[in-house]
């Protein structure tokens, strides 16, 4: 080895340097393989390499055989996992024994037959020179004097503004991503009069469908033609409950926001915008399944257990001549979860 | 000279003729690496990446990155008829229409799984053994970097098949991003070109997924291992061991040939997980759908902590001047990660500023004989399990058969208390441990024979350890307390700045107690035959 060392440089520091009280007995003793000193056994280490290596490739060969002979309609059952197609498992477990193989027979080649004398190499210090140091330093100072940048300081000045400068360029150009918010957040296509369609199915609800403890989740009836966008689901999902009348205990304001019992929030959860699935019959619980905020039905979606803060909004329900249930009015917050410009 | 060898030689001699690479190779050719089980732990992250690389272009070649509603004709008959983005159906279609699609699909998700796994392990052997002192602080900077984008990496993934579970987690991210004061609205808005979920942000997931993500992180993995490679690898301390040499085997052969088939082991076996093992079952999930949701959604494994810190947060809000500033997503998705992460690329400096240690460090450190460090990280990793534990709250409801407001209350509460239990005991073992190697090295190992004395009274006969388990045992640092100066240079008494007392009060805590490790007197005691 070339390397010389020089002694790191101990510096600010006064604990006791010194390591083991004791002195380095050095390496111990080298232990030699069976393969080091017995041709017989160092023979038979090299058939098992290569035998590692042939198993790997005669699993190539399955792999091979399993993408052009398996049907992948054939489907297999294992235990624990369930069923499964039977080519996309031959091609995993071939392709996993030859990679697999070859990988062990390296290894243990490297471990049985190479060299296993451990190599001591010095190291040095990652610290350049003192000389070295300066002579950056001056090979610095010398191009920056060159290039006359401390004397011409309006090329400085000029160059460092349009720099600065063009680096906006990027920003700008990033505007067009998207469009402002505007009051997108804040609207949704519920509005008095529309009435109350199931999703999935799209069927018109009407009072009497629902039983008390049923629960539907129910879309706005838009005008023919136009198209439901997920954007629009993302807004417009309600959640409808029946309870019994004499359960709910509402906020005295939104006691005529619901028909006979028949209570409609919006789906939306009022903290990170997950639909609020689950409902609870027993106990009247609305539960996000995503950070388990819990909402109370009887008193209007209150926050009873969880990380939302708010209520889910509620939409004012009520029914039309026809008995068709329709919404009395749009919702009167915005719904999902909270940002910057939400006044409430 | 055989015709393979002068071709071999002529190429040889057209590259370096052209680069002067003779002359690195020969340098690094014989380059020593120490040899040492949990030095591989990294080299599994590493070689994950590269089976991400090979799998993740073969799915690039199926997949679809477009919103664009289409009614699902394809052959997986559960969802015939059923309205979805091309995203969705063409990740279906390669899972069961491509021969060996789906078993691409699962190698890809299982290996970004281990990728991640491994770098945490890697970085926890990194922090346990003080690898990180100088002169390897900047790597550690890049590992935590490389992490972070690892995470990001790995959620954006997961987020492309606009599966119902993944389109969920978006919703979550988007959430996140609109709780921003100020400009989080406009933020959320520019990158998903309207309103959520829009039809826009599939695709530019994808360009940053495949392109600019991962151009990053193997940009950092080359400078993080080029400062391996130059600053030379650290090794355990012992016998023949100093921090001035490195003991171990040669690149060539050897270490070429364990590394590289070791790349091959992680390869078959992320390959079997992926042949057995399905995950991620989207063709089970469903189309995304903001209107609808399964139970029990839950993230990835490296997501679910920060998953868990949103479940615990508090329910606060606060509304004033028209706006509205919600805590308690800002809280935990935020700031507390933030702080986490911040704290987890400064440590090194945290460190190396309390001890006043500012010398190159080799040899690496045994956990027990640094307690405060081991405390210190068995403390940070008390706070992730509890999150982590809190991530999956449902889960463990739903299969144990418990509360899940219970599960929560005892993650709220634990977060706060478990860390610190997990600091006093760490440090109380690793004190511990130090009591018994000092016992150790003085009056040698038990032996586990019991002998009965002529006075009747049984005794363990202990044994001797040999020189160099002895040496072993004793060669570590023992650091001294960084004590106030209260006197100048001239013997003037001084009070000593805040930074200062709180650098001496920190000095105590981290050193203040510890066992003495056997003297060269004490040695000399047991040379002489009495003990």
């Amino acid at each position: 080895m070339t390397d010389t060392h020089s002694a790191p440089e101990h510096s600010g520091h006064q604990s006791s340097t010194a390591l083991s009280p004791l002195a380095d007995p050095g390496l111990p003793p080298h232990v030699y393989r069976r393969a080091d000193t017995e041709p017989s056994a160092a023979k038979k280490a090299e058939r098992q390499v290569a035998i590692l290596f042939g198993l790997s490739a005669a699993s190539t060969i399955a792999f091979i055989a399993s993408f052009v002979g398996i049907n992948k309609d054939v489907f297999v059952f294992i235990p624990l996992f369930g069923s499964t197609q039977a080519q996309q498992l031959a091609l995993g477990i071939t392709l996993a024994l030859s990679l697999f193989l070859i990988g062990a027979g390296a290894v243990h080649w490297a471990k049985t037959l190479m060299p296993d004398h451990e190599v001591i190499q010095e190291r040095h210090e990652l610290r350049s020179s003192d000389e070295d140091r300066q002579g950056v330093i001056d090979v610095f100072h010398e191009g920056a004097e060159a290039a006359g940048l401390g004397r011409r300081s309006l090329i400085k000045r000029t160059l460092l503004g349009s720099v600065g400068l063009v680096t906006l360029t990027p920003i700008l150009l990033l505007r067009d991503l998207g469009p402002l918010p505007r009051k997108q957040l804040e609207t949704t296509n519920w509005a008095a009069g529309r009435r109350l369609i199931t999703d999935p199915g799209g069927i018109v609800l009407k009072a009497a469908d629902l039983q008390v403890g049923s629960v539907a989740h129910v879309l706005p009836e838009m005008p023919k033609g136009s198209e439901t966008t997920l954007n629009d689901l993302v807004k417009d999902a309600v959640i409808v409950v029946r309870l019994r009348p004499e359960d709910l205990n509402l906020p005295a304001d939104r006691k005529d926001w619901v028909h006979e019992g028949i209570i409609a929030f919006s789906k939306i959860c009022s903290h990170m915008g997950c639909a609020v699935g689950l409902y609870e019959q027993q106990t009247h619980h609305l539960l996000c399944p995503c950070h388990q905020s819990t909402f109370d039905v009887e008193t209007g979606a209150q926050v009873i257990f969880g990380p939302a803060a708010r209520p889910l909004p509620q939409l004012a329900i009520t029914i039309d001549s026809e008995g068709y249930l329709i919404a009395k009015q749009g919702f009167m917050e915005p719904v999902g979860p909270s940002f910057w410009e939400r006044s409430s | 000279m055989t015709t393979g060898q002068r071709i071999g030689g002529n190429l040889a001699n057209f590259v370096d003729e052209r680069t002067g690479a003779g002359r690195a190779l020969k340098k690094n050719l014989n380059k020593v690496f120490p040899d040492h089980w949990s030095f591989m732990l990294g080299e599994v992250a590493m070689y994950s990446f590269v089976i991400l690389l090979l799998s993740g272009t073969f799915l690039t070649f199926f997949f679809i990155p477009s919103q664009e509603e289409i009614i699902y004709q394809g052959n997986y008959a559960p969802l015939s008829g059923l309205s979805m983005s091309q995203a969705y159906a063409s990740t279906v279609d390669m899972s069961f229409d491509v021969r060996g699609g789906m078993l691409m699909r699962q190698v890809h998700h299982w290996s970004a799984l281990i990728f991640l796994a491994a770098m945490v392990v890697h970085m926890m052997r990194v922090f346990f053994t003080g690898a990180y002192r100088k002169p390897r602080e900047l790597n550690w900077v890049l590992g935590v970097g490389l992490l972070t984008l690892g995470i990001v990496e790995g959620f954006l993934g997961y987020s492309l098949p606009d599966d119902l579970l993944s389109g969920t987690g978006i919703r979550i991210a988007e959430a996140i991003i609109q709780a921003i004061p100020l400009i989080g609205t406009y933020v959320a808005f520019f990158l998903f070109g309207g309103g959520f979920p829009g039809t826009i942000f599939i695709s530019r997931i994808y360009t940053i997924h495949v392109l600019l993500v991962p151009g990053i992180i193997l940009a950092l993995i080359t400078a993080h291992v080029l400062l391996v490679w130059f600053q030379k690898h650290t090794q355990y301390p012992g016998p023949g061991r100093t921090e001035k040499n490195v003991v171990g085997f040669p690149l060539l052969p050897v270490y070429m040939a364990k590394a590289g088939g070791f790349f091959f082991i992680v390869f078959g076996i992320t390959t079997f997980l992926g042949a057995v093992a399905s995950i991620n079952p989207i063709w089970l999930y469903g189309p995304y759908n903001p209107s609808q949701i399964s139970a029990g959604s839950q993230p990835d494994w490296y997501m679910g902590w920060l998953d868990g810190l949103v479940r615990m947060a508090p329910n606060w809000e606060t509304h004033a001047f028209g706006h509205t500033v919600s805590w308690n997503i800002l809280i935990p998705g935020l700031i507390v990660p933030g702080i986490m992460f911040t704290g987890l690329a400064l440590w090194p400096f945290i460190e190396s500023w309390v001890t006043g240690d500012k010398r190159e460090h080799h040899l690496l450190e045994r956990p027990r004989n640094a307690p405060t460090r081991t405390a210190v990280g068995a403390m940070a990793l008390a706070f992730t399990m509890v999150t982590l534990i809190n991530g999956g709250n449902d889960l463990l409801a739903t299969h144990f058969g418990l509360s899940i407001n219970q599960i929560m209350w005892f993650s709220r509460i634990g977060v706060f208390v478990l860390p610190p239990i997990a600091y006093f005991v760490t440090k109380r073992i690793c004190l511990g441990l130090q009591h018994k190697d000092r016992d150790t090295v003085l009056h040698g190992r038990e032996s586990g024979r019991l002998v009965m004395l002529p006075s009747g009274e049984f005794i363990e006969v202990h044994e001797p350890i040999d020189q160099y388990a002895r040496y072993s045992l004793t060669n570590h640092e023992q650091p001294e307390v960084v004590e106030l100066q209260l006197e100048d240079a001239h013997g003037v008494a001084r009070p000593g700045s805040v930074k200062e007392k709180i650098r001496a009060r920190l000095s105590r805590g981290m050193y203040g107690e510890q066992v003495q490790k056997p003297t060269e007197k004490d040695l000399l005691e047991l040379e002489d035959g009495h003990h």
